[in-house]
């Protein structure tokens, strides 16, 4: 029963980093359907930032970094955005090819800049080491993680649901056409979305350096795991994304208990097709009604 | 299997039908309801369409009209009630089910595969029951079949263009072929002449009332002229429910149609100022 | 039937167009180049034909599909896994060990192992392994509608867990390492150039008459249905075909012919590892697809050849470079040439066609309006692709 409860807390913790990767995820896919490939990249790009910094804070650049790679990576999607994407909207697998190839660029810039070897990000002492909850040790970076993507949370629905902002950016991924129709200006809207998503990936990548290595294929560890959350958990919506990436979390944890780690992903695949099999438009839906 | 068998009684319309109707009811509809997130876009239908009918039916939009073809075919999914085709209940039933059963259907924006030839859109309309195995093989040449409704359609000289191609009045001539290619023994038609020219909805007149021969068919439409050329049996429909049925006197008489037309539109009326209750005094016709 | 005027209305028509090019590239393939290349070049022409084969799968599953498959490699690992197991245990002898097993202490052959002794079953596991898998795949992914970017990202999915159970498998598999070290492939010494070529023949042979099944059944009413069902799923349903079970026919076919490209890799370039199959190598067999010209199988084939070539050479001499040009290919590709380089013809005439009439054209270069009998499509709308349909 204890090994069984000590999984708990892991999977929570692998569901706070899914979350926080596929939150910028659930807005560029359920906003503009868009798949961005290179979302691992600005992961990554987040990760890097808080290695740069390191040379001016120190110890504290993870805190530092936060805000910093929200702008850096939510930069770099808004010029992606701007450059190709918004070019191919309504072509979904194009837009998908199309950003692995801004994914490839991406990495090699990353290794062109940064060397292809890991680095380290050391964290802030008061982030080392760990605590024991209910006879598990849990790593302090690990908790920090989770309130991490429970602050991130809280901060978008906040943005979607108080401000003027948020609501026309629900309002255009409820229905694109009425929406401009209703004078948003939906371009600006798509900006905005990809800043933020973007931007979301950045701090996830500065969480991320919190609990492994930073090299240049950081990304790609992560880039499949993120989408499964936003294919469970249903195009764009939020309490989805929360759900599947917690879910999957514990799902993953438990997978890997139970038989051998290698075996672990097959066994989560296996139960998103078993899944899917019920519900293959995931778990939250936008019902929208048909006028004709 | 028509013509043969005289008409059943009916309590619903008291309107007298077709004479080549056959009297077995091929589609019987009870109690349907579809409510999408609240709103009821059906609300109750009862709707009797026996074997070798040509029945209209209309109503302003937003009636349902479109919605209760879908629920037969399978597409949408009702909240309650029951569709029986010749004896089977339909409800529940996945979309290509539902056709092998022998119900076909138009879309009212004609959809047809542009990549493909008219030819091989027919031929693909008329394979659907090969196994896949003959389907692995190529075709040879155009079957009596293809040949016969590409004739029946208009559509021999174009036979080899790509779909895509096509004018609009052309390619919704193609997906009535396509419709006739899979020799349903229900035909549903949504808005087939809508866009049509006048020499062109002749034409698709004349040609359903030929299919109607052999075949049972329900068109929805809104061009009022069209359809008291070749309406015998009307329902209309409002508001998701049956306003009421019967043949075009009968419907066209009814002073709650034409509140129901009259009051929604009145630029309708001015553009077809013949569309209903024209003739003499309307009022206290029953 | 008069045939010399068949003849010659088949010339005018330009069908004589396909035979023709087929026997040109026969020639080439079979004769011209075993003739001139050395053989180390010869055996990257045999790979670059291995991923051919894996191509023409992906060029009918996607190109005439509209299937997004990003997981080929698993089905390519299958095959070639399923070679190599045979090929050590064929080279180990009767009741032995393969080498590697021996060198990591292993005792006992895994039972899995076993039945791969026999050259049939492993001929037969090289179709059957992917072909299952692929079937069972595309019967519960687009049996529930599931389907456009929610599949590719699930065959991404797949890949992943794949590699990652191969790598953690060391016993079984040979881990990270992989299989390699082969000896002999069913009687052909592969140190040996003049056995070398004859499986160079092989490989050739066997795309050749992949090619020839392929096209002949694109050119059947099933070909045309799946043509049907990448434009228009939804209309598919109402003629009364399920399209879950003609896609999941066409990407079963692209994972067999994708497993035996991978068999036939194994001994071509004597290694099959994990390396060589995961996310990113799954992703390289669709863009080469994609640069030569996914709408057509023959496109699809030369993307093959022409990207692995650019690669090889590239990496020979500006390894650091390749990536960027990859990538900025990729890029170019998708936003200026769907049609890959087999449609640049079209494009190029299409956009010489409005300068010269100084207006646009009737139709985009997406649109040509060539006569019938013209087996370059144009590109599909991909409308919709990312809702999935609600059950209800």
């Amino acid at each position: 029963m204890n090994a069984f409860a000590n999984q708990l807390p892991i999977g929570l913790s692998i569901g706070a980093v899914l979350l926080l990767i596929a939150l910028g995820l659930t807005f560029t896919f359920g906003q503009m359907g868009v798949i961005n490939m290179a979302h691992g990249e600005f992961i990554m790009a987040g990760a890097y930032t808080a290695y740069m910094l390191q040379d001016w804070a120190g110890r504290q650049a993870v805190l530092v970094a936060l805000p910093v790679a929200f702008v850096v990576a939510g930069l770099m999607g808004l010029v992606l955005e701007r450059a190709l994407i918004r070019r191919f909207y309504g072509r979904p697998l194009d837009t998908l090819l199309l950003t692995w190839g801004v994914s490839l660029v991406l990495q090699q810039a990353a290794r062109d800049m940064f060397g292809a070897p890991n680095v380290q990000v050391r964290a802030p002492s008061w982030l080392v080491g760990g605590a024991e909850w209910f006879g598990v040790r849990i790593p302090h970076a690990r908790m920090f993680i989770f309130v991490l993507a429970m602050v991130c949370v809280a901060g978008i629905w906040f943005y979607l649901a108080r401000t003027k902002q948020g609501r026309r950016m629900q309002a255009v991924m409820q229905n694109r056409d009425l929406a401009a129709c209703s004078g948003i200006a939906t371009s600006r809207v798509d900006q905005r979305t990809f800043f933020i998503g973007s931007g979301l990936a950045g701090i996830a990548g500065v969480a991320l350096t919190l609990i492994g290595p930073v090299g240049p294929a950081l990304g790609t560890y992560y880039i499949v795991d993120a989408f499964l959350v936003v294919v469970a958990g249903g195009l764009g919506r939020l309490q989805g994304a929360v759900i599947a990436a917690f879910v999957l979390g514990l799902v993953n944890s438990y997978a890997e208990f139970w038989s051998d780690a290698s075996l672990a992903k097959v066994v989560v695949f296996a139960v998103i097709i078993g899944f899917l099999q019920l519900r293959p438009q995931g778990l939250f839906v936008l019902r929208s009604r048909k006028l004709t | 299997m028509t013509g043969s068998t005289p008409a059943e009684p009916q309590s619903a319309t008291n309107g007298h039908t077709d004479s080549a109707d056959g009297g077995q009811a091929l589609l019987a509809i009870r109690g349907l309801s579809v409510v999408f997130d609240g709103f009821r876009a059906i609300d109750g239908i009862d709707l009797t369409v026996r074997e070798g009918e040509l029945r209209f039916l209309i109503g302003p939009n937003g009636a349902g009209k479109t919605t209760l073809v879908d629920v037969v075919t399978g597409l949408t999914r009702p909240t309650g009630g029951s569709v029986v085709f010749a004896g089977r209940e339909i409800v529940g039933r996945r979309e290509h089910q539902i056709v092998r059963l022998g119900i076909g259907r138009t879309f009212q924006t004609a959809v047809v595969f542009e990549e493909l030839t008219v030819e091989e859109n027919v031929d693909l309309a008329a394979s659907f029951r090969m196994r896949l195995p003959a389907l692995l093989r190529r075709r040879k040449g155009r079957s009596d079949k293809v040949a016969s409704v590409l004739d029946r359609a208009g559509l021999l000289d174009l036979a080899g263009q790509r779909a895509g191609v096509l004018s609009h009045g052309q390619r919704q001539w193609l997906e009535i072929a396509m419709l006739l290619a899979q020799e349903p023994r229900l035909l549903l038609l949504d808005e087939p002449v809508a866009g049509m020219s006048r020499a062109e909805r002749e034409r698709t007149g004349e040609l359903l009332a030929d299919v109607a021969r052999d075949r049972t068919v329900l068109v929805i439409e809104h061009d009022m002229e069209f359809v008291r050329t070749y309406a015998s049996t009307v329902t209309v429909l409002h508001e998701g429910r049956v306003l009421t049925e019967g043949d075009m006197a009968h419907v066209q008489a009814d002073p709650q149609v034409r509140e129901v037309y009259l009051g929604r539109s009145r630029d309708t009326r001015a553009a077809e100022p013949a569309a209903v209750g024209a003739g003499p005094n309307p009022e206290g016709a029953a | 039937m008069n045939t010399p005027g068949l003849l010659g209305r088949r010339l005018k028509s330009g069908r004589w167009r396909g035979p023709a090019g087929f026997l040109a590239v026969a020639l080439l393939v079979l004769a011209v180049a075993p003739a001139t290349l050395s053989p180390f070049r010869l055996e990257l022409l045999a790979k670059y034909l291995c991923f051919a084969i894996a191509a023409l799968g992906i060029g009918l599953a996607w190109g005439k599909g509209g299937m997004l498959t990003l997981g080929q490699g698993v089905f390519f690992g299958l095959g070639g896994y399923a070679m190599a197991m045979h090929l050590k245990l064929a080279e180990a002898g009767p009741g032995e060990l393969p080498d590697f097993m021996v060198w990591s202490g292993v005792e006992e052959l895994p039972l899995l192992w076993e039945p791969f002794r026999q050259p049939w079953f492993a001929v037969l596991m090289v179709v059957v392994l992917p072909g299952t898998v692929a079937a069972l795949l595309g019967l519960l992914v687009f049996g529930r509608r599931v389907r456009g970017a929610y599949f590719a990202i699930l065959t991404q999915a797949l890949a992943a867990a794949f590699v990652i159970w191969l790598v953690g498998e060391q016993g079984l598999t040979g881990g990270t390492n992989g299989l390699t070290n082969f000896s002999s492939f069913f009687g052909l010494d592969l140190a040996s150039d003049a056995d070398r070529r004859v499986l160079y023949f092989a490989v050739a042979a066997v795309l050749g008459l992949m090619y020839l099944g392929f096209r002949h059944l694109v050119a059947s009413r099933y070909g045309r249905l799946l043509v049907a069902v990448r434009d228009g799923e939804d209309r598919v349903r109402f003629l009364g075909y399920d399209p879950a079970v003609v896609k999941t026919v066409a990407f079963t076919l692209s994972a067999i012919s994708a497993g035996i490209a991978g068999a036939l890799f194994v001994p071509v370039v004597g290694i099959i590892s994990p390396a060589l199959l995961g996310v990113v190598p799954s992703l390289e067999l669709v863009f080469a697809v994609a640069v030569g010209g996914r709408y057509v199988l023959a496109g699809a084939v030369l993307g093959a050849v022409l990207l692995n070539y650019a690669k090889t050479t590239f990496s020979e001499n500006f390894a650091d470079g390749w990536l960027y040009l990859q990538g900025a290919l990729f890029i170019a590709v998708m936003a200026y040439a769907p049609k890959g380089v087999v449609g640049l013809v079209g494009q190029i005439r299409d956009f010489a066609a409005t300068r010269r009439l100084g207006r646009q054209p009737a139709g985009d270069s997406s649109r040509p309006t060539r006569g019938p009998g013209d087996d370059e499509p144009a590109r599909p709308a991909e409308a919709v692709d990312v809702e999935k349909e609600a059950v209800a």
